[in-house]
This record gives C-alpha cells, structure tokens and sequence, in this order.
C-alpha cells in the first residue's frame, strides 16, 4: 500500500479498500486494490478507459461481489452486501451513462430514491450490531400496510418525503423543472437530477462517476463549483472517477491512478501530474494529453 | 396550467362513484335479459384486469401466469359456497375430502378466502420465478400457472377433476361485482400512488439505478405480485358464482383467460388502473357483441353458417392492431383523474384560439 507522507492517521477513515480483487472470466479487472477515503474527503479515481474504475465502484456498491479482498465502511466490512443496503448504510452512486427514471417527473425521481428512508431497517440492524451505543436497536414498521392505507403515519413521511425532494431540487437549481418528466430535461440538468436523487437518500458517501463526461468549459465550471457546494452542505465523503484532467487535478485532494486494474500512481495531484507511469499510461490517447 | 385541488378531487370523485352507483342500479332494474349480467361481468373482469396490470404494467415484469390465480380464487370459493348436499352430489368419481366436504359458507367470506388462497399460491409461485427475468419470467408462470390447470384437473377428491363444478349458486350480482372493483382500484391505486408505487414503477425502468436508490427489486416484485394474486383470486371468486359452472380447460380458466386480460390491459394502456379498467368494459362489451358473428346469418339472401372462433380471431386482430399502431392503448401510462380531464379539454380549447 502506497502511503502518503504527513497524512494523519488519526483522521475518520470513511471507507476502506484491502487487496480489492475481481476476476470476470480470465480477465482481472482489479486486481489488489489498496485505498482509504478520510471523512469529508474528495477523492479521484482515474485511469485510462477499461482499467477498472467503474467496476470498483460495482463492488464498493454491492453491484458485484469482489473476488477477493474486502470493503470497509465506517468500520464495517460491507464487502458483498446487497447493494440496497449499501445504499441504506450510507452509500451513494450516479452512473457513467445517466441513468434516471426517464418516464417518470422530475420530483418523483428524487422522492424513489427516498423510499429507501422506509426499506433501511436491515441496514440499522447492522449498525446496531456494530455499534449499539451509537445506534439505537431498530423498530420494524409495516410501511407497506400503512403506504396503501394512508395512515396518518405514512402520510406524515410521505409530505417530509415531498418537502425534503423539493428543497433538494431547489439546492441544485432544477426546482422549476419538478413536474417535468426526467428525459425532458436537457443533459446538463439531468446530471445534476442524478446527483440529486443519490442525495436524497441521504447519503455519507457519494460516488459520482464521470460527473463531467460530455460538458463544455462553463458547465464543468459550474459543476466544480456545484460538487464543492453539496460536499460543504451535506457533509459528504466523495469519491469521483474522471477523465478530464483540468477538473481531476482542480477539485481533488487526492488521486488513484488505475491501468489494467492496477494502482499506478497515487498521490497529491501535483505528484500525479509529474509522475512517470502516469504519463506513460496515458501516454497514446491523446485524448487526456 | 391549473391544478385541481385535494378537496374537488375529492368531491368530484364521489360524486362519480355515486353517479355510476345509481347507473348501476337503474340498470339492474330496468333492464331485463343479458345486460344485467353483461355489465356485472364488467366489472369481474375490471378486477381482473386491474390485478393484472398491477404486475405487467406498473411494475413491468410480465407474467402468464394470471388465470392460474383466479382459477384457485374460483375454485376455493365455490368449494365453500357449495352446498353440503351438492356438494356429495357432484363428486361421485371420488367423494370430496373433509372438511370441505362439510363446509358451507356465506358469499364474502369465501370470496375473501379465496383471494388469500390465491395470494399465497402467488407468493410460493412468485418467489421461485422472479429469480428470473424477462421472457423467462414469462414461460415461468406460464408454466405454474398450466401445472395448476393439470392439478386442478387430477384432483377428483377436491375439485372434482375435469367434471368440474356445476350448480355454484348464482351470487355475483352487479353490487358484488362493482363492490369488489370499487375495492380493487382503491387498493391498487392507493399501492401505485405511494412510495411504493413510486418504487415498483422505478423498477419496471431500470432495476440497477432503483437498487442504487436502494429498492429491494426483488422484495418488491414478490409484494406486488402477491396483491396481483389477491385481486386476482376475487376475481375468480365472483367469476365462479357468475359462470355458477366452472372446469379446468385451457379455454375457461387456462391461458385463454390470461389472454384475454391480457387484450384488456393492453386495450386501456399498460400500467394503467383506469384503463385497465376501460379495457375490461370494452371487452365485455365487444365479446358480447361479437357473439353475432359466431351464428349463421342471412347476409342478403346468402346463407353464412356460424363460424366458431371467429370472436377470437378478431380479438387477436384487433391486440396485433393495437401493438402496431398505438402501443400506448387508450390511456397510455396515465390515469383518467380530473385533472386528466381538465387538461385534455383546455388542451382542446387552446387549440381552437
Ligand atoms: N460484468 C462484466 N463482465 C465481464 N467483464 C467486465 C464486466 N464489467 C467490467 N468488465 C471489464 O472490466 C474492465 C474494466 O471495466 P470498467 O468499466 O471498470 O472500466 P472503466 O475504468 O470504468 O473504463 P471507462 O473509463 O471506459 O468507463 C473492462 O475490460 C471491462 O470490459
Ligand atoms: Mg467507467
């Protein structure tokens, strides 16, 4: 494991990678990766296309299940848990290609991913199990009974979920597009939907993938400053995959340097940016040059 | 645009549903014949219907395995509506076993029992089968749902095998049967407009990005499938005491019944609880009318004999007419709500500025 000099080893280690491994076939699309995420952290995650990045993210979220190696969450070894209770535990994601609900309006985009707010009680379980002082032992409700029955109870979180979506999309600007079907957004806005739904599930981790990809100059200005803005409000951990270097080298703190699913280079960016394998490996697609 | 506020909604609403009431009624009383017994199918089939996009529609997995469920509703309650001495009448391959053979009850609770029948079959049916997706799915219940057609076929000693139940008393009256769709679209509706509606219609797009928000597909999935299977069961409840005979081939209670709820929901726009319940009265309605052309007519002096079958055939036309030119059927995704309403008509009027 690389380390980085003068870092304090007393600061909140937010998550936690060990010899991280997967195998798809005879293909080992990571292999042994080792790396750490402070609390409040922003943290990149780059390498050329094909080294494996969007697939650590598959296996942080529970998407797939490492081979090999384990994943730890605020002290918890969440490795191949399912990835509706990562996402309970604290765990946010966007996609590379956007993924939203297309057919469904803007408000009830974010207002799904805050059903999660009534489906966490696996995820408490496991926290109490972890850490009863902290986490009070869960009560299991029949939110199902009281969704169709509309009891004062469920009415109650069905209006926090409403009021919670909207100041949500007001945060990120899109609160005049609410009634709006999602796919009727233009792109730019609906990156920022995407970002907003992983939000609403109230989230410690954020996981963005390729947040930038198909943005002009101003737009991932705008972005840069939109990241710092709900990093600040919300108090998030972040941990983002790009390609463009400008935004990489600007916004993070720190970076990891995949190639053929291993780390090449991990540092402080002004160390990647002069590092030797780094330049190598990008070295050829000119597209990062 | 202008939105209709909670409490015309809601005044609107009821006075709908005291509007169809008493259409309802002076329908039964003034109408003699088939009409009375043709609108209370209506609204079986409504319930069925509803059920069914439940699962194909709203949360977008597609099962075949419809009829299986209101073939266990219509069975469980007609065996506890029988009576006693009918009962040891029926069965003389093999006697009935007890207790069945010395139950009789009232028409709701059998209706009742035979919807929870249905909605466990669906669960032991549903949580095998949604391992699976897409067309597998499909032939999964499809499959489940013909094993328990042959069940029902073989079972003498409880469903009478393939003489199949005759003299269920005639209970289903049009107030059952809209009654019970009342209920169904409540319920149904009240499930699609709630978080968990929300849910179920955020998976039926793209269950990767719903297991990122943290929606357990699959829980979901069996949930929504199992609530199909209730209503599913009423159905076949009310279905049973309509028909007053029911028996297990594939053209009553097999796949030619999935079928035809599947035409209905395709009809009213899948996903949709008032089209779907469009879909079932223009069925109705249409299969009864179509009945014309299954007898021998004089068509100017020319003599067609009846062709049977020939319903069926512009059925199947009329469901590959609809798949080519409008997919969305009547409703599309969308309900038939006042606000609906208000904005088709401004629409209309705006157009004409
Ligand atoms: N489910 C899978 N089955 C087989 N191979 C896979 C699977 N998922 C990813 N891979 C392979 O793993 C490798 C890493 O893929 P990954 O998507 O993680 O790359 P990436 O770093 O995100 O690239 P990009 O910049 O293009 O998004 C690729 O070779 C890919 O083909
Ligand atoms: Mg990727």
């Amino acid at each position: 494991m690389i380390k980085i000099k003068g870092k304090d080893a007393a600061k909140k280690e937010v998550l936690k990678l060990e010899n991280l491994t997967i195998r798809f076939g005879g293909l080992t699309a990571v292999d042994s990766f080792n790396g750490y995420l402070n609390k409040g952290e922003l943290i990149g995650l780059i390498g050329p296309n094909g080294a494996g990045k969007t697939t650590i993210f598959n296996m942080i979220t529970g998407i797939y299940k490492p081979t090999f190696g384990t994943i730890t969450f605020n002290g918890i070894n969440i490795t191949g848990i399912k990835p509706q209770i990562t996402t309970h535990l604290g765990i946010a994601r966007t996609f590379q290609n956007i993924r939203l609900f297309s057919e469904m309006s803007v408000l009830e985009n974010v207002m799904t991913a805050e059903h999660s707010w009534l489906q966490n009680y696996k995820a408490k379980k496991i926290l109490h199990a972890h850490n009863p002082s902290e986490f009070p032992k869960p009560h299991w409700k029949p939110w199902f009974w009281s969704a169709v029955l509309k009891t004062p109870d469920y009415l109650k979180v069905e209006r926090k979920m409403k009021s919670y979506a909207h100041d949500l999309l007001k945060e990120v600007g899109l609160d005049k597009y609410a009634h709006l079907k999602a796919s009727a957004l233009p792109y730019g806005p609906q990156r920022k939907l995407e970002i907003a739904r992983a939000l609403a599930t109230k989230p410690s981790l954020l996981l963005l993938d390729e947040p930038a990809a198909g943005m002009n100059g101003q737009e991932t200005q705008e972005l840069l400053e939109f990241i710092e803005n709900i990093r600040e409000k919300f108090s998030l951990t972040i941990l983002l995959i790009e390609h463009d270097m400008k935004f990489v080298m600007k916004i993070c703190e720190r970076i990891y340097v995949l190639d053929y699913g291993k780390i090449i280079a991990h540092g402080v960016p002004k160390e990647i940016q002069s590092d030797k394998k780094v330049i190598e490996a990008y070295l050829g697609d000119e597209s990062y040059v | 645009m202008k939105r209709i506020s909670f409490k015309l909604n809601f005044v609107l609403t009821t006075l709908f549903v005291i509007g169809t009431g008493f259409f309802l009624l002076w329908v039964s009383n003034s109408f003699g014949g088939y009409w009375p017994r043709i609108i209370t199918l209506m609204g079986i089939y409504g319930i069925m219907a509803v059920s069914y996009t439940l699962v194909n529609g709203v949360t977008g997995i597609f099962s075949l395995g419809h009829a299986g469920f209101i073939a266990i509703g219509a069975y469980t309650a007609a065996l506890l509506t029988l009576p006693i001495q009918q009962k040891a009448m029926s069965f003389f391959i093999e006697p009935l076993i007890w207790p069945l053979n010395s139950i009789q009850m009232g028409f709701l609770p059998a209706t009742i029992i035979g919807g929870l029948v249905a909605a466990f079959a669906a669960f032991l049916v549903g949580y095998p089968s949604l391992r699976v997706t897409g067309d597998y799915f499909a032939i999964a219940t499809f499959g489940f749902a013909e094993i328990i057609r042959i069940v029902i076929q073989n079972s003498y000693n409880i469903t009478n095998g393939s003489l199949g139940l005759k003299s269920i008393p005639p209970y289903t009256t049009i107030w059952w049967a809209w009654g019970w769709l009342l209920v169904t679209v409540i319920v149904i509706g009240s499930l699609k407009f709630s978080s968990y509606g929300r849910a179920l219609r955020a998976m039926s797009e793209d269950t990767v990005a719903a297991r990122a928000m943290g929606i357990d597909v699959f829980k979901h999935q069996l949930i929504s499938f199992v609530v199909s299977g209730f209503f599913a069961g009423i159905g076949g409840a009310l279905y049973a005491h309509w028909l007053t005979t029911i028996d297990p081939r594939p053209t009553s209670l097999g796949i030619m019944l999935t079928f035809f709820v599947l035409i209905m929901i395709v009809i009213g726009g899948l996903g949709s609880i008032s089209g779907a319940v469009l879909g079932a009265i223009f069925f109705a309605f249409f299969a009864q009318w179509l009945r014309i052309v299954e007898s021998p007519m004089n068509f100017f002096g020319i003599n067609i004999p009846g062709i049977p079958g020939m319903s069926m055939l512009i059925f199947a036309i009329i469901f590959i007419l609809i798949m080519l030119f409008r997919r969305k059927g009547i409703m599309g995704k969308d309900e038939l709500s006042w606000q609906y309403i208000y904005n088709y008509f401004s629409k209309k009027a705006g157009d004409q500025d």
